[in-house]
């Protein structure tokens, strides 16, 4: 299992989405590292599909697929919420449901 | 560099969504007046909003108003075109007004670093406070609601008790 945490750092919400990251997983005994990418630019977005920060897949998949889409962009993603609230970190639960 | 504490409110004549030009001076007889940045892209902004009307609704008829004003790079960021700003003002039932400053000039002037990041003034148009809505973007999770308080305290005639928080939120996007 391959599990990718791409931010950019000018967004607040990446050191809450990776700690919500790390917990899951410590929660479901998954002991794989965590690979960390920073994107810097626009440029890095387009080349990574970086749909905004932060963004998480695991074996290539993103926790969010409705939001993967999105225009590449060095801005802060936004993540729906079951009760139709948005957040700018995703769910525990599309993040465990990712690691099915 | 933001406006620093006691501050007078700088000038600014903006564009609403409602299609009216707003200026400072149209707010003079307004006794507390929160000028909050804003954008439509960011989620802590759309998390805040409902937070903002709620504001509005509660203090709008004792004497205070809220006017967001969006300041961000359209190009860079199109979601927060004039005319995506007046779609989402209108799908959200905005009750408060929502300016575009195209060209920074204003957000130059008061120095916002964030979206949401209010600047509240008082009848004289000082700055009495300067940071967050409230401390958690999480509606169900707020501890202290500091514009509420600050607004509170002025109506009463007192100091805000909480004059500055850090704001948190999408940085301002700025033309290249």
């Amino acid at each position: 299992m391959t599990v990718d945490f791409l931010y950019w750092a000018g967004c607040p919400s990446h050191p809450e989405a990776r700690e919500l990251l790390e917990e899951v997983l410590r929660g479901r005994g998954v002991d794989v590292p965590i690979h960390v990418r920073e994107v810097r630019t626009q440029e890095e977005a387009q080349e990574l599909g970086f749909p905004g920060s932060p963004t998480i897949r695991v074996d290539g998949r993103d926790v969010d697929p409705a939001g993967e889409n999105e225009p590449p962009s060095l801005s802060c993603r936004i993540y729906n919420l079951p009760n139709g609230r948005v957040s700018p970190v995703p769910t525990r639960e599309q993040i465990e449901e990712a690691l099915r | 560099m933001s406006l620093t504490m006691a501050t007078e409110a700088p000038h600014f004549e903006l564009p609403g969504v409602d299609g009216r030009d707003h200026s400072l001076d149209d707010y003079a007889d307004i006794p507390v007046l929160a000028i909050v940045w804003s954008c439509n892209h960011c989620p802590y902004v759309q998390g805040w909003e409902g937070r903002m009307k709620a504001i509005q609704r509660d203090y709008g008829d004792r004497g205070f108003r809220l006017v967001a004003i969006s300041s961000n790079d359209a190009t860079s960021h199109p979601a927060d075109s004039f005319d995506e700003m007046k779609a989402r003002a209108e799908a959200q039932g905005f009750n408060f007004d929502y300016l575009y400053d195209e060209d920074q000039s204003v957000a130059r002037r008061y120095g916002p670093e964030r979206t949401p990041e209010v600047f509240l003034f008082d009848a004289d148009r000082r700055l009495v406070y300067h940071g967050a809505i409230d401390d958690n973007r999480d509606e169900d999770a707020v501890g202290q609601h500091y514009l509420r308080d600050a607004i509170e305290a002025l109506l009463e005639a007192r100091e805000p008790p909480v004059r500055e928080t850090p704001p948190v939120g999408c940085t301002v996007k700025w033309k290249q």
